[in-house]
């Protein structure tokens, strides 16, 4: 007999999701962790004595669904504060979105904010309920899978025939277009087009995906609103690792995964374990893998056990990460003109241009000459990231290649990270004295130092070939993959990357049905 | 190839043996395979024909894609890649085998040479280089090198073949069985002979490097002379594989990479190849796919058919009855058999329908007047034509 | 005063597919010509003596045949013939030569990439599988997502059917390589730039978004979806230049009993209790019709021949919304000589087919960023193609003309509006580009003629020179072509439609947006349709 019900690989958000709900139906679970606390992307980072951030610095749709069924709030997760979205300007004119309200911007653009917003929350609405859902297969449909298709065509109709058809338009246009439409601020169009963009290999003239990324985001509770919870991101893992915890779940650190054990006679193939890299093997009957495809089936199960176009399949994913990481120790609260407090989500990008030539390098393995960036200072809404009166400012920076033409070394590094640097000076202009420490993380740095292929947050490009039931290929999107016994839980599969625990969740609900 | 001749693309290759071909071939009857110059025929296709039956003959397999496949990876890469089991070939031994794709859909066929535990070749009719460097993605240590240009390959079929290559000189290839492969040293070079074919008849193939590849050829005329031996071409391979019932692409099977209707594309089961598909293997590529079929069954098989009449039956559809009121198959390639004296055809007949009556509608012409007649056909189970000596060892004298 | 069933607005080959099937029909039709001549873009003009060539449009491959059959086009002069391959010249010495004869293209891509030669065979299988579905689809009226008439839900299940027929994993490959870009789709068939570039470059051609763009894959199948007697992706040039086929049409229409007037540009369309009845010229002549059908593209339509005041709410801001941004030019060069190609055989077959000055995926890209820099590259895409080898009819015996377009070109530049000096300076590029792969090309020049989408603009009149009246990107494809609820050819003032490249199925000289709409409107005035309902393809 198997030691194990269930092994879920790689202690991310995901992966404790799905660990929390197993073990509530009853399944032994094992939750292995190469790093030694968990978390993934999500975990604390202490890149300076005193100093902590996680590589994802804030929350915006995690599911309040999951929060609820694990009980989360009673493991300690606390009520967290949306915090504004702030669109940096030079010139302190800054574009201040907060809890739904606009600031900053003059009365046409206010006024068509009010309706832009109506109509994308509405959109929003729309597609909610699939991402919460496993997306069925076109062919081979029971009658729930039906009820599925049938629910999006209904919620379509719904909204009325202007609404739908408006949304069969605009789910498909580039930000670009999106934003030219409705505003004339450039600062609000880069600060309203930013969700539509962080984190994929798309500039605001890439048509197709982006509008799509933008409603995923507006599905959440906050409405596209960031937050950081109590105790920073690392509160949500806590609480999340306590309620698996509670409900029997097993989680060992410092366990890396050398290999998925495949066991194959004349009956064919089926996921047994795991052979840890320090080569104990731990037995069970399901292994779940929370690491990202490519990773999954090119490095832990191994090509001899896939189908060859499959294992080609999974190689194209397109997984390069083009978001790089910037942590900055300081000394005292950075200062940015015209800004009270740096309590916000703050964007830097002048104009959609400015996005669209940061990404033009990037095309190419260069790095912008001017990079966009979104920052976030935690440790003024959580003091504890940083010794007294000190502070850290956390940068997802864009479009920084995970493949830098002539490879990643030191030099490049420090030169994009001074570039990243005297950007943020342009703002904040005493930064530069401010600073006890730096830390620049190249998405080669993340994949080597998180074991996501390409360093890619969403462990797999957030695009519309690469989504729904085609998310991460066609024969893996509803969790089960081509080998009996094997299932993936994290953002490579539906409905796709950031801290929202639906992936966990659908796969635990897949698993169990 | 020089790849910095830009003229490359105007002018087919030619094959190392193609300077005494080019004598052989009075008709001037050239038709090309991947990019060589290939005799369709050379002086008369039934004449050729009827050497390959009756003493022997050669036909040029130059242009047949050669693949070394070596490497530590090389057996495991290959197992996963073809539906056989590579762990079970012999050392010098030859495997007829199929790959498929996921969905277990028929990309190609072709032989797996064994030449050492790291080392293979396949060779196959079509280029197969793009699904080959797939296959081998992923593995530590496999190599696959298009050897094509850098073997020269003569294949000699017929009754008299075994005597000829004895004549040569071969000593002990009488004792090869079939898909043996036997090395002779030969002008400083080494011969390399495989007891196979595609005519169904006794046969083998030669290797050669391209350097010695002429006179590989004239040593075999020469040792030939007094048994019958010439070249034939492509009009009559394709007439004696058709009596041994062996399958060509493009007549009863469509290269799945290349299909682009949904399911015109064939399966092994569908072609009557289940038995190169060994399931006690756990895993090959489409394996999943081909159980489910296994279990559900093909919806085509590939049958012989023995028709009534002397009209070939080219193109034909098979009928559930004489009115011609319920199609359930099609003819994928038709003859009259000089040898056995039969009209014979392969055709694709839908699985359920295959225990009942079968009718072809054939249309033929007759001094440019169109005539058309429904015939009954009779399903055989056994290839047109298998003489014995073709499988025994030491193969008799003629 | 003067009184007709239907006013066709503008002589391109759309609107006199158009006028010809309503014609034929039995409705009175006009058809009015902002030029002295017909044709739009489709022309060919004698701009200098001796030379008489295609002007912008230069090959076809997507007219309809089943049109081309049923207006008899043959009779009335058309003869299309396909040219044989191109040759691509790479940044460096690199040349990929495409041949029609299949054996000789695998070995020339063999010379490149065996993998890539052998790959070619399955890119080639799925572009067909792509282009069948969509072909199926040119000759249809697109259905109302949003309606539950009968017409559209049984539409919709015709589309449907057409999709099952795919197979399932073919459906999602489809719906991958809709959306993707042309890089990402080629990057899972070929290793080889050069090849990679060559078959990337129809994902660009007329178009404001590069290789890399998502969405650039469907430009590449638009491209290729077209064919000539079956042959899919095969390009075929007009005897006489692309005139030869809006002088066919115009036969056909006037056979029919159409009138065509050219030198009657519209000013302005008249609307009456929210009703179109006719036109106002630019002389101040009216023209009263039953039905008003536009030619032109969506943008010009309704943001300048229409008051806003006539429009409902909403209409004019989709209007100034629509994407139609030019970013073509197009050089046209008389030659003294045939030119001659560094590394190029001495092959008369190659040599009759067109040149691909392509450079590679990075080149074209790097000219697309210009673009959006609003200035031109100083390394454009070239596509040219010198038809005068082949046709007698365009160039005087010995003399020869070469067909030029590039990508990109801006409609507006960063650094002020165009001027003619602009103008001849991105000539001078072109020139230049191609004097690096034919030393001495320039001495072969006898007069030449340059057109920036500016110029494309103020001649023809397609907004910002837009070569496919609006973009083909998924937002302007299909149901949602030119706005969404107004997919069927009808326009939101009644009476009026529209039939130009601004419709389903968009840019290309197809006829069939033209046809279309003639479809559409004869249902609507009650008449027995005289349009072909479907194409012939191979199913």
């Amino acid at each position: 007999m198997a030691s194990y019900d269930s092994i879920i690989i790689g202690a991310g958000h995901n992966g404790l999701v799905c660990a929390a709900y197993l073990a509530r139906s009853g399944q032994r679970v094992l939750v292995l962790e190469a790093a030694d606390e968990p978390g993934g992307l999500g975990a604390d980072r202490e890149f300076h004595p005193g100093f902590h951030t996680p590589i994802a610095h804030s929350v915006s749709h995690f599911s309040q669904k999951i929060a609820n069924d694990l009980k989360l709030t009673a493991h300690g997760l606390g009520a967290a504060k949306p915090v504004p979205t702030v669109g940096l300007n030079t010139t302190g004119a800054h574009i201040i979105l907060q809890e739904g309200s606009l600031s900053g911007a003059g009365t046409d653009d206010t006024r068509a904010y009010r309706e832009y917003s109506r109509l994308m929350l509405r959109f929003a609405d729309v597609l909610k309920p699939f991402w919460q859902k496993t997306m069925p297969r076109i062919g081979m449909n029971n009658f729930s899978d039906l009820a599925t298709f049938a629910h999006i065509g209904i919620n379509l109709r719904r909204i009325g025939k202007k609404d739908m058809q408006e949304f069969l338009r605009v789910a498909s246009l580039p930000v670009r277009d999106l934003m030219d439409e409705y505003f004339d601020n450039d600062i609000l169009k880069t600060t309203l087009g930013w969700d539509g963009l962080i984190g994929a290999k798309l500039a605001p003239r890439s048509p197709n995906s982006a509008v799509l990324a933008m409603l995923y985001r507006l599905a959440g509770e906050s409405r596209g609103a960031h937050t950081i919870p109590v105790g920073g991101v690392n509160g949500l893992i806590d609480a999340l690792s306590k309620s698996a915890m509670a409900s029997g779940a097993e989680i060992r650190c410092s366990a890396e995964v050398g290999h998925i054990l495949i066991d194959g006679n004349a009956d064919g193939l089926t996921a047994k374990g795991v052979r840890l890299a320090n080569g104990d093997t731990v037995t069970a009957d399901r292994v779940i893998s929370a690491a990202d495809p490519q990773r999954t089936f090119l490095d832990l199960v191994g090509v001899e056990y896939l189908d060859i176009g499959f294992t080609n399949r999974i190689r194209r994913l397109r997984c390069d990460g083009y978001v790089a990481k910037l942590h900055l120790a300081l000394d005292s609260a950075p200062e940015f003109e015209g800004l009270q407090q740096a309590n916000g989500r703050m964007i830097i990008a002048p104009d959609l241009d400015a996005i669209e030539f940061a990404f033009d390098h990037s095309k190419y393995g260069e790095c912008p000459d001017s990079p966009v960036m979104e920052i976030v200072v935690p440790s003024i809404n959580e003091p504890s990231v940083a010794p007294d009166g000190k502070h850290v400012l956390s940068a997802h920076v864009m479009y920084v290649p995970y493949q830098l033409k002539g490879g990643w070394n030191p030099t490049a590094r420090d030169r994009v990270c001074e570039r990243t640097i005297d950007t943020i000076a342009r703002y904040a202009p005493g930064i530069r004295e401010q600073i006890v420490h730096q830390e620049f993380l190249t998405p080669a740095d993340l994949e080597r130092q998180y074991r996501v292929t390409g360093g890619h947050w969403h462990h797999t490009e957030f695009a519309m070939d690469q989504m729904l039931m085609m998310r991460p290929t066609y024969e893996a999107a509803q969790y089960r993959t081509p080998i009996p016994g094997l299932f993936l839980c994290a953002a490579g599969c539906h409905p796709g990357g950031d801290i929202t625990g639906q992936a966990g969740h659908n796969a635990a609900h897949e698993i169990l049905r | 190839m020089n790849e910095t001749d830009p003229y490359a693309g105007e002018r087919l290759k030619k094959s190392p043996f193609y300077l005494r071909q080019e004598v052989l071939n009075i008709r001037n009857a050239w038709a090309a395979w991947n990019g060589y110059k290939f005799a369709e025929y050379y002086y008369d296709t039934e004449y050729e024909y009827f050497c390959v039956r009756n003493t022997c003959g050669t036909y040029d397999i130059c242009p047949m894609q050669k693949y070394e496949i070596q490497g530590r990876d090389a057996e495991v890469m290959l197992n996963r890649m073809v539906t056989r089991d590579v762990t079970k070939i012999g050392l010098n031994r030859v495997a007829y085998c199929v790959w498929c794709t996921d969905d277990g859909r028929m990309i190609d066929d072709g032989t797996i040479f064994k030449l050492a535990s790291d080392k293979f070749m396949l060779t196959c009719g079509s280029p197969c280089t793009a699904w080959l460097e797939k296959s081998a993605f992923g593995f530590a240590d496999v190599t696959v090198t298009d050897v094509t240009d850098e073997i020269a390959a003569l294949s000699l079929q017929g009754p008299t073949s075994c005597a000829v290559l004895k004549k040569m000189g071969l000593d002990g290839i009488d004792t090869a069985k079939p898909f043996d492969i036997m090395h002779f040293p030969f002008h400083g070079d080494t011969l390399m002979v495989s007891r196979t074919g595609f005519s169904g008849d006794l046969g083998y193939e030669l290797w050669i490097s391209p350097t010695v590849a002429l006179d590989l050829w004239d040593q075999l005329y020469d040792a030939g002379e007094n048994f019958g031996i010439q070249p034939y071409g492509e009009a009559a391979t394709n007439m004696t594989r058709l009596e041994a019932a062996f399958i060509m692409p493009f007549m009863e099977f469509n290269e799945a990479l290349r299909t682009v209707n949904f399911e015109h594309d064939q399966t092994p089961f569908e072609l009557n190849l289940g038995w190169l598909v060994d399931f006690d293997k756990p895993h090959f590529s489409g394996r999943r796919a081909l159980l489910e079929e296994q279990k559900r069954g093909p919806k085509y098989t590939l049958t012989k058919l023995d028709i009534e009449g002397n009209k070939p039956a080219e193109g034909s559809y098979i009928y559930k009855d004489k009115r011609c009121t319920r199609e359930i198959g099609y003819v994928t390639s038709a003859m009259w058999s000089p040898s056995v004296k039969a009209n014979i055809a392969l055709a694709m007949i839908k699985t359920e329908h295959l225990e009942g009556e079968l009718w072809a509608e054939i249309y033929y012409e007759k001094e440019l007047r169109q005539y058309n007649r429904v015939v009954r056909c009779t399903r055989k189970q056994k290839p047109f034509w298998a003489p014995a000596r073709a499988r025994a060892t030491p193969p008799p004298d003629f | 005063m003067s009184n007709y069933d239907a006013i066709v607005i503008g002589a391109g080959h759309n609107g006199l597919t158009n006028a010809a099937y309503l014609a034929k029909a039995g409705l009175n039709v006009v058809v009015l010509e902002k030029n002295e001549y017909i044709g739009g873009a489709a022309v060919s003009r004698e701009l200098h003596e001796g030379w008489k060539y295609s002007n912008c449009s230069y090959v076809c491959s997507m007219m309809r045949q089943a049109l081309h059959r049923d207006l008899d086009l043959g009779r009335h002069g058309l003869l299309l013939v396909p040219y044989l391959g191109t040759i691509n010249f790479g940044d460096g010495d690199e040349r990929l030569f495409s041949y029609h004869d299949e054996q000789a293209a695998h070995l020339e891509l063999k010379r490149h990439s065996p993998h890539d030669a052998d790959a070619m065979h399955r890119f080639q299988s799925d572009l067909t599988r792509y282009s069948q579905l969509i072909r199926k689809t040119l000759l249809r009226t697109p259905p109302d997502p949003t309606s539950l008439r009968p017409r559209d839900i049984m539409e919709f299940l015709y589309l449907a059917k057409q999709f099952w027929k795919l197979g399932e994993k073919e459906i999602y490959e489809y719906v991958r390589f809709f959306t993707m870009s042309a890089a990402d789709f080629l990057d899972d068939y070929f290793e080889n730039d050069l090849i990679k570039a060559a078959m990337a470059s129809p994902g660009i051609i007329g178009t404001a978004l590069g290789v890399y763009s998502p969405g650039s894959s469907y430009i590449l199948l638009h491209h290729v979806m077209g064919d000539v007697d079956g042959s899919i992706g095969a390009w075929g040039l007009a005897r006489g230049g692309m005139g030869a086929i809006s002088a066919a049409l115009a036969g056909a229409a006037q056979e029919h009993g159409a009138e065509i007037r050219t030198n009657a540009g519209v000013q302005q369309v008249l609307v009456k209790n929210g009703k179109a009845v006719g036109v106002v010229l630019e002389n101040g002549d009216e023209v009263y019709a039953r039905i008003v059908v536009s030619n032109l593209d969506a943008k010009r339509t309704f943001t300048r021949i229409m008051e806003k005041n006539d429009l409902p709410d909403g209409i004019y801001e989709k209007a100034r919304n629509f994407k139609i941004r030019g970013s073509s030019g197009k050089v046209n060069i008389a030659l003294s000589g045939m030119p001659k190609f560094s590394g190029v055989p001495e092959n008369r077959y190659i040599n009759r087919g067109g040149q691909g000055f392509t450079g590679s995926m990075e080149t074209m890209e790097r000219a697309y960023d210009c673009w959006k820099r609003g200035r031109w590259s100083d390394d454009p895409f070239v596509e040219s193609v010198i038809p005068s080898a082949w046709d007698p009819t365009v160039a005087p015996p010995g003399q020869h003309w070469m067909s030029n377009f590039v990508q990109y070109c801006p409609p507006e530049l960063a650094d002020g509006p165009w001027t003619p000096e602009k103008r001849d300076q991105f000539g001078q590029t072109v020139i230049d580009k191609i004097e690096r792969y034919s030393p001495g090309f320039s001495d072969l020049i006898v007069h030449m003629e340059v057109r920036t989408p500016h110029e494309i603009e103020q001649e023809i009149g397609l907004t910002e020179g837009n070569i496919f009246q609006g973009e083909l990107t998924i937002d302007q494809l299909f149901f949602n072509r030119p706005f969404p609820g107004y997919g069927q050819y009808r326009m939101p003032v009644r009476n009026l439609y529209m039939c130009g490249s601004s419709t389903h199925p968009g840019g290309g000289v197809s006829s069939a947006c033209g046809a279309n709409a003639a479809r559409e409107i004869l249902i609507d005035l009650r008449r027995p349709n005289t349009v072909p309902e479907d194409d012939f393809y191979d199913e």
